[in-house]
């Protein structure tokens, strides 16, 4: 017969009798974990493929944050190429006694030059696709405006100096599918009407735009003739680098779901190896009678290749089919991620997913079918003459290697997964010498018990090794159910809740130098007395110590960005207590006439600098250099005004200034900022609390997220619980029956299985309890950065969910042996 | 003792097994040597401890004397490896064992169709349910050995033995786990079809009334041939 068929045939014979099943379902769990992520991201790399230039709008684009060079405008004419103009800009919309912080987009003719908009100009069922732009005079909005207002389509608003129709709702803007970074709701005028609204001002936070569109070669040609006449503060992006922040953020996003389900893939693999164990010892006879039989070596080998090759592929198969399923639900908890319909997923993560179902069968199966190639056919005979264990030392390295070789593929980060795979490791050491000593405690307490108790707590002395496996692989079940279920609940909560009640919830931003006083005046005559304005000056970083500073020196994306754009620059004369200085002192209150500056503690590690240092920055054109006399840290979590550089008083005084200012803002006293807003239309006033809500929507979006895909570590924990007990319940069951042959009550036997299971269950529990406190103490620490608060209830839960849990599976493995005559048994296991 | 005859299916001269222990090295088996002609239903007899299993697992290829050769239709099984000795029981032997070594995960039928399934063979599954119903298990095919009495169990291992018409059939202590009146129906079973096939027979046992059923007994003792006559069957 057909090696292949005879294999398959074998396969499915062994299916049906119950073997294997531990193992398919734990390569099913860390097949579907693992494709369930990679489908989605996949999606959205897809997605973020195809719509490349219609998330751009156009073929290329140049950026700047100044007013784009006429230069620009001519070249593209000479070139042949289509262009548009747009600039955004956050402002406050007023309607009535209400404002809302919005986001500017001030579109000229022809835009976008690539994808359309889609607008409804009465409600959701009247959508249409349009290439126009708003007239003169009128506005589109983002839906969720018309709500958090509470205006129509037709209604007019106030916008700066300005007043607008509102005469549609943006349902798809073609540059801003991915609008998760938005707070404020877009809202689309027409280019012409940006100076008479008197909106752009010193300080203000303006992005110009030049779309461009045409032919490829052309816009090739553009590209390169742009490249070298870029000045600071300017960038060109085609449809490649398109939206970097976007993909580097969904690629994180990826990253760390990726690496949540690994954790399934972790426990997965704890279970195929001790499902691939059970396997090989159970295999031991089969292959000797085969052999006997007159099956060859290699024939055999062959048979539990393709079999095994088989059950590998079968079992990836239905994992990515789950994981295909799964993947909708995982889009669907990330919807508003994504405003965008995501494409299908592609081929290439159910090929992964296949590869890693078959890493993980070979990497755990191979060695022990290269060993039960070479058993003894005197086995058949005389069992002790074909004595042979089937797990050696490459069984370990293999499953060791196959699981290292998974980490770092999936983790796509070495570094990383080098501290994911040692601390696996040293966990596991860690948790093998407890255990022992678990194990050894428990073999001493014996002497104090009584009757079945004394027999089943010596059971776990005599099969030490055994003992101390199952209490780590139970333990890391427990681990992981608790973590899912308590630590992170407990996590979240207490980072969520780690602003004070008073912090600022309101910045307003954009004050400029003549409307100070009248500011301070204004809102200090309505009872507002802590508001204090900090002066803000843009420049651009040119040199640190004479040396001249480039985006392209700095390989990470996030420096090379911050070299790019302009710095918000303050003065000072005293520190702030909120500010700790970590190197170098503070200036004297006496002015020295020396100016200095003070770097926050990131930035000065992202730019290499050290007080003593000197950096020169173009201010408005101006060159301003002074030394660095100190280092500051800065929470910027706490949501007050802060700023990467200060400089001594008198340094930047006569540069254009504006001012800033975050401040606590009762409800009841809402009326004061629409008041302020109203009298100086120019100023924005950003509402932390709207962020909040929205960054605390996303917090629980991604955190229902990592739960569903922790589903599938839980489903893994189960397996390796059920792997775990399944591995010794042959000799346990076994040995019952000898028992009852020698006259052990059925009572005798229960209580003595439920010792031992209720001690592996404890000291499983224990370690997980352990474990999972461990792992929210880091969590806490270097993730979440919050204080972490010892829980002893996870401890104790734990405990109390392997001395249950274990015993109940333990003994429900076991049910029905009791009632067996005991030679059936021995027969049917001997 | 008989001497090896030039018509033998089975012969072993100067067979020998040493094996090294803690306490230095143990002669299990010393200077056996006998033949046995087509046909005939010989007993290896001895005391548990005899070396009577060793010597059948030599015979039958399974493992390799430290002395000696065995040479089955001709073939000297030492100077075969390891694969060539499995193609070779495949093709020409057959084994009944006292555990009867049934595969648990596989029905009666297809514990019975294993050898000709891994033989390429044709008609593997009407072949093993007519060896089947000639075994009494007509009714019983899809059963697995779990669900099967001990009796039935080895009626399968009989089936699964002749089922590839060996030349040289092996049966070690084949009613070794069975009650007198069980044993006594698969000794009979087992000696009827040894008879219909005209199959050569190895059994090895230590019970003497077994023995006295087949042509010939050789007596195994302390690793020796001590004896080798004509059984009562054959006179």
């Amino acid at each position: 017969m057909n090696i292949v068929r005879l294999a398959l045939l074998m396969l499915w014979r062994e299916w049906r009798a119950g073997e294997f099943r531990s193992l398919a379902a734990a390569l099913v769990i860390a097949v579907a974990g693992v494709t369930t992520v990679s489908f989605f991201s996949d999606r959205v790399a897809r997605t973020l493929d195809r719509e490349a230039n219609q998330l751009l709008g156009a073929d290329l684009v140049v950026i700047a944050d100044h007013k784009i060079p006429d230069d620009f405008h001519r070249h593209a004419t000479a070139l042949g190429l289509r262009y548009a103009n747009n600039i955004q800009f956050p402002s406050m919309v007023v309607d009535g006694d209400k404002t809302q912080l919005v986001n500017v987009k001030a579109v000229s003719e022809g835009y976008p030059l690539r994808g359309k908009i889609r607008i409804s100009r009465s409600g959701a069922n009247a959508e249409m696709e349009t290439s126009g732009i708003p007239e003169s005079g009128t506005m589109w909005v983002a839906p969720r405006l018309l709500d958090l207002l509470g205006v129509g389509i037709g209604d007019k608003v106030d916008l700066g100096a300005m007043q607008f129709r509102v005469v549609a709702t943006i349902v798809q803007e073609s540059d801003n599918a991915l609008d998760f970074m938005n707070v404020a709701p877009r809202v689309l005028i027409n280019q012409s009407d940006v100076a008479a609204s008197e909106l752009i001002g010193v300080g203000s936070r303006v992005s110009y735009r030049l779309l461009l569109g045409g032919e490829q070669n052309a816009i090739a040609n553009y590209r390169r003739w742009a490249e070298t006449t870029l000045a600071p503060g300017e960038r060109v992006e085609g449809v490649r680098d398109a939206r970097p922040e976007v993909r580097t953020m969904l690629e994180r996003a990826g990253r760390f779901l990726g690496l949540c389900s690994l954790m399934a893939t972790i426990l997965a693999a704890v279970a195929a190896g001790l499902a691939a164990r059970r396997f090989a010892v159970r295999q031991l006879d089969q292959a000797a009678i085969m052999r006997c039989l007159g099956a060859t070596q290699a024939r055999l080998l062959g048979l539990y290749l393709v079999q095994q090759l088989m059950l590998g592929c079968i079992a990836s198969l239905a994992g990515i089919a789950v994981g295909w399923l799964a993947q909708f639900g995982l889009a669907r908890l990330l919807n508003n991620f994504a405003a965008v319909t995501l494409d299908l997923p592609g081929v290439i993560p159910a090929i992964q997913g296949l590869a890693i179902g078959l890493i993980l069968v070979f990497g755990f199966t191979l060695p022990m079918i290269v060993r039960l190639r070479g058993v003894p056919t005197l086995r058949v005979i005389r069992r002790e003459f074909g004595a042979i264990e089937p797990v050696s030392a490459a069984t370990y390295v293999a499953g060791l290697t196959a699981f290292a070789a998974i980490l770092f593929w999936r983790a796509g980060d070495s570094q990383l997964a080098s501290y994911v795979l040692f601390g696996f490791l040293g966990g596991v050491v860690v948790c093998a010498v407890v255990a022992f000593a678990l194990v050894a405690l428990v073999a001493r307490l014996r002497h104090t018990a009584q009757g079945p108790w004394r027999f089943g707590l010596a059971n776990l002395k005599r099969h030490a090794l055994n003992s101390v496996v199952q209490i780590i692989a139970l333990g890391l079940g427990i681990m992981a159910l608790l973590v899912l279920t308590l630590v992170q609940g407990d996590l979240l909560d207490g980072w969520r809740n780690k602003l004070p009640p008073d912090a600022p919830n309101r910045f307003v931003v954009g004050i400029q130098s003549n409307q100070a006083e009248a500011v301070i005046r204004f809102v200090r005559e309505r009872g507002l007395d802590d508001f204090v304005l900090y002066p803000m000056v843009r420049g651009r970083l040119v040199s640190i110590n004479g040396n001249a500073i480039r985006s392209a020196n700095f390989a990470d994306v996030r420096t090379k960005r911050l070299v790019d754009r302009e710095f918000n620059l303050s003065y000072a004369k005293s520190a702030r207590p909120d500010n700790a200085i970590v190197a170098g002192r503070w200036w004297s209150s006496v002015p020295s006439g020396v100016p200095e500056f003070s770097v926050e503690e990131w930035i000065a590690q992202e730019l290499n600098i050290i007080p003593g240092d000197t950096l020169t920055f173009n201010v408005a054109g101006t060159p301003i250099s002074a030394r660095v006399s100190n280092i500051r840290k800065v929470d910027w979590d706490s949501f007050k005004v802060n700023f990467y550089v200060i400089a001594t008083p008198g340094l930047l005084e006569a540069m254009p200034t504006s001012f800033v200012t975050s401040f606590y803002l009762a409800e009841k006293q809402e009326k004061i900022l629409n008041d302020l807003v109203r009298t100086f239309p120019n100023l924005s006033v950003i509402d932390v609390a709207a962020i909040m809500t929205r960054f605390r929507a996303m917090t629980d979006q991604v955190s229902k997220a990592v739960q569903f895909v922790f589903l599938f570590t839980v489903l893994a924990g189960l397996i390796v619980l059920y792997a775990a007990i399944s591995t010794t319940l042959d000799e346990r069951i076994f040995e019952s029956a000898i028992m009852r042959t020698v006259g052990a009550s059925r009572r005798h036997l229960v209580t003595a299985q439920l010792a031992e299971f209720s001690a592996l269950g404890f000291a499983a529990g224990l370690l997980g309890g352990v474990g999972a406190s461990a792992l929210a103490y880091a969590l806490s620490r270097y993730v979440l950065h919050v204080p972490f608060t010892f829980n002893p209830t996870i401890i104790l839960l734990g405990i109390a969910a392997g001395t249950v849990g274990v015993s109940i599976a333990g003994m429900l493995g076991m049910r029905g042996t009791l009632d067996r005559p005991p030679l059936d048994v021995i027969r049917a296991l001997s | 003792m008989k001497p090896i005859t030039e018509d033998a299916i089975l012969v072993a001269e100067g067979l020998g097994k040493r094996v090294n222990t803690d306490e230095g090295s143990l002669d299990i088996l010393h200077d056996v040597s006998f033949s046995v002609k087509a046909g005939e239903a010989v007993a290896i007899i001895g005391a548990s401890g005899s070396g009577k299993s060793t010597l059948l697992g030599l015979l039958a290829g399974l493992d390799l004397p430290t002395a000696g050769r065995v040479k089955i239709d001709g073939r000297d099984l030492s100077h075969m490896n390891e694969d060539s000795r499995a193609l070779f029981r495949g093709k020409h032997l057959g084994f009944v064992f006292q555990s009867f070594q049934l595969l648990p995960a596989l029905n009666a039928l297809e514990n019975v169709m294993l050898p000709l399934e891994l033989a390429g063979a044709a008609d593997v599954r009407s072949r093993a349910a007519n060896l089947l119903r000639r075994v009494g298990l007509g009714a019983r095919l899809e059963h697995y050995p779990r669900t099967l009495s001990g009796g039935e169990q080895q009626r399968v291992a009989i089936a699964r033995a002749f089922v590839s018409e060996p030349k040289l059939l092996f049966a070690d202590e084949p009613t070794g786990n069975l009650d007198t009146v069980t044993g006594a129906s698969i000794i009979e079973l087992l000696f009827s079809l040894n008879r219909e096939r005209g199959t050569t027979l190895v059994l090895v046992t230590h019970d003497a009334a077994l023995g006295s059923r087949c042509n010939r007994w050789l007596e195994i003792s302390a690793g020796r041939l001590t004896s080798d006559r004509a059984g009562v069957a054959a006179s």
